[in-house]
């Protein structure tokens, strides 16, 4: 709902490097005033995203509006917006004091109200005393504090914030992201923070945005993102999850790890496979054989500070994670049960690989540029079909002889039982496999299908 | 003595052979006379000697001139050569050094004979010319080591505070790399300063600089005043580098030549 509250609009962004597409259809709105934080693995667009904002980079498509402004042609010194680099960016032939003038000192700011200025934001940064030191002799964290000065005594509209606490330690992370927590109150500045941390996102922002491969996954509230999300990436991403195959009985009752369960969710049909989230922290221990929904063997079990981490094989053959403040003795029987409120259900993203294929003659057939041998029967030469192949017939090889075609693997998923990999072939399209072997992010794999578990069909209208 | 120091023994015997002993002998010959005996006279007849001095003012002179049109043609140059959108390739960076695997004499004579063939007489200009294309190379490589190491993220962060383009290089750039323009002045000044051969070949000895003396003098076998002469430039060099250490201290590590 963009209107006058929000005070960046982007619209249908687009960002291409040479051929590749880092940014795909963007679309976002900030409020005014807001703590918006881009979360998402390397890679995944979000500096990118910020760049575009900052100016640094030029929209292949798309607009960026600052108060109903495009401000997308703009190059980023006329731009009111600051920002705070990852690697803090000080001017090492400056001073502290000077390094924070900097951009007064550019805007014409007459001299004593550079002084006070310059000496009010070093103050809110708890650096005062450090105004004539050479930044190169300051620690990390005093170096931050700086740069965050530096950006914010030019009263940007919106301050921007590149993974600002990334090349700090955990102890003083976790106090500046506190500090920055109240420098965003105190000023009611609008930030935008980008970082690859989900626990940082979660304990600053307002929103969320979780984005992957160039394409915003969610947005959201922390408790939204944490306990709603909306697929297995943002499940998997943001803290820790049980991540299952299920089928939705009817409303109210989804069936996974082969028990049924009461649930809260309803209207995705009756007998349809959906996802399903569990929190490790939403499994109970209990005693009682009547609230006891399944059984499970305790695995291993290790302590993490606060909490146990237990993993449990369930009477069924599947694996679960259980956080829980109580240690189970590995071997030992309990009993489980889960609260229909804590079981998220998802809208399954795809069933099955389908690419758009062409048949190339008898029992031949092309897709994702190669060639396949397959039935062929009931269609011409030419003509143009959806191939489909379902995610467990697809085998991975760890080497390239007798592989129809390669990729890597980019994305790992442990559903209980087996694991769901997304692999990215050399072309950059994605097939998703299931396995029970083990791989690791970043392989390079073979690929291999097999001709009769191609299964070809005639393309669906408006389906590509 | 730990053992590993042993392994520098090698070095250390290099190091007085060849650096500190000829030094002392430049000390002791300047200080000497023709039959070995201490005096000061070499030293007295190089400041009472109008020729020497005004020898030595032109020498200096030109070192100037050279080492700013060094500056002025070479900073350009290496900032091209270090931004990647106009300058893509590394290869142009090699071209830059190719000249220098021909003998410098050699380059020299040839200018000399492109000179008179174009019937430019030789002087003071043509001078300035070979010095300057003899030198430029030590010029351009420390200032762009320097700016292609500089990160880009100091001149994104000016822009991001308000600096136009040309403010960023007045504000940003042009700080940060002076390391290597001072680098840069350094390979230049002073070998301009000692040459001879250039200005022999491209003035035909018109124009003698503080090198030709020296050289003259050796080759004449005044050894002790061509000692106190070299000794006179050590000293020169010795104030420079002093000069410049202070300068660069604490700084960004100035540029070396690859």
């Amino acid at each position: 709902m963009p209107g006058k509250e929000t005070i960046i609009n982007i619209e249908g962004l687009s960002q291409f490097y040479g051929e590749k597409q880092v940014l795909h259809d963007i679309n976002l709105y900030v409020r005014r005033g807001e703590f918006i934080t881009l979360l998402g693995p390397s890679g995944c667009g979000k500096t990118t995203l910020l760049r575009l904002i900052a100016g640094f980079l030029q929209p292949t498509e798309g607009r960026i509006l600052l108060d109903g402004k495009d401000i997308s042609v703009l190059p980023p010194h006329k731009r009111p917006l600051n920002t705070v680099f990852q690697r803090y960016a000080l001017f090492p032939h400056l001073d502290v004091y000077d390094n924070v003038a900097f951009g007064l000192k550019l805007a014409g700011v007459p001299e004593d109200e550079i002084q006070k200025r310059v000496k009010k934001m070093l103050k809110l940064v708890s650096m005062s005393d450090y105004e004539s030191r050479n930044v190169d002799s300051l620690s990390g964290g005093q170096q931050q504090r700086v740069a965050i000065a530096r950006a914010l005594v030019n009263r940007p509209k919106v301050l921007l914030l590149d993974e600002p606490l990334s090349a700090l330690d955990l102890k003083m992370r976790k106090d500046m992201q506190i500090e920055l927590k109240e420098m965003h109150k105190k000023l009611g500045i609008t930030f935008i923070y980008v970082t690859h941390d989900q626990e940082e996102a979660l304990t600053l922002s307002d929103t969320i945005v979780v984005m992957n491969e160039g394409r915003i996954q969610q947005i959201g509230t922390p408790i939204d993102i944490y306990n709603e999300p909306v697929n297995a990436f943002v499940a998997d991403f943001i803290g820790e999850s049980n991540i299952l195959k299920g089928r939705m009985m009817r409303d109210y009752r989804v069936a996974f790890i082969k028990h049924e369960f009461d649930c809260v969710d309803a209207g995705f049909g009756e007998d349809v496979t959906v996802d399903v989230v569990v929190r490790p922290e939403d499994i109970y221990f209990t005693n009682d054989p009547a609230k006891c929904q399944f059984k499970a063997t305790v695995n291993s079990c290790t302590f993490k500070g606060v909490h146990y981490e237990m993993w449990v094989d369930t009477d069924t053959g599947y694996e679960l994670m259980i956080q829980d403040y109580d240690p189970y003795p590995v071997g030992s029987e309990v009993m489980l049960y889960i609260d229909p409120d804590d079981i998220q259900v998802m809208k399954k993203e795809r069933r099955a690989n389908t690419y758009p294929a062409k048949v190339l003659g008898e029992g031949k057939v092309e897709f994702l540029d190669t060639e396949f041998s397959c039935d062929t029967s009931g269609f011409a030469e030419g003509e143009e079909v959806m191939a489909t192949i379902r995610f467990e017939k697809v085998d991975l090889l760890d080497h390239e002889e007798e592989a129809d075609l390669t990729g890597n693997v980019v994305f790992i998923l442990y559903m209980g039982d087996h694991y769901h990999l997304t692999v990215k072939t050399e072309t950059g399209e994605n097939i998703w496999v299931d396995t029970n072997d083990i791989w690791d992010k970043g392989d390079f794999v073979g690929i291999k299908i097999l001709p009769k578990d191609i299964k070809l069909s005639k393309p669906v209208a408006g389906n590509e | 003595m730990n053992k590993r120091s042993r392994w520098a023994l090698p070095y250390f015997i290099f190091l007085v052979l060849f650096v500190a002993l000829p030094l002392l002998l430049i000390v002791i010959y300047s200080f000497t006379d023709g039959a070995g005996h201490f005096s000061f006279a070499n030293l007295t007849k190089f400041f009472s000697d109008g020729n020497s001095l005004s020898t030595f003012a032109v020498s200096i002179e030109v070192a100037i001139e050279n080492t700013l049109l060094c500056i002025l043609i070479g900073y350009p140059a290496a900032y091209i050569l270090a931004d990647k959108k106009l300058n893509p390739s590394a290869v142009t960076v090699v071209l830059f050094i190719l000249p220098m695997w021909i003998n410098a004499l050699m380059r020299t004579l040839a200018t000399a004979e492109l000179f008179n063939m174009a019937g430019i007489p030789l002087g003071k200009g043509t001078l300035l010319f070979g010095m300057c294309y003899d030198y430029l190379p030590f010029m351009i490589y420390p200032i762009y080591n320097v700016l292609n190491k500089m990160d880009k993220s100091y001149a994104e962060a000016a822009q991001d505070l308000g600096a136009t383009p040309g403010e960023v290089f007045r504000k940003v750039t042009l700080p940060l790399s002076l390391p290597g323009v001072w680098s840069g002045v350094m390979m230049v000044f002073m070998p301009t300063v000692s040459t001879f051969a250039i200005s022999e070949f491209l003035t035909n000895n018109k124009i003698k600089l503080f090198g030709t003396i020296i050289q003259e003098n050796i080759n004449n076998s005044m050894w002790n005043y061509g000692a106190a002469l070299s000794l006179i430039m050590l000293v020169i060099i010795g104030i420079t580098t002093l000069f410049q250490g202070g300068k660069s201290e604490g700084e960004a590590s100035g540029g070396v030549l690859i």
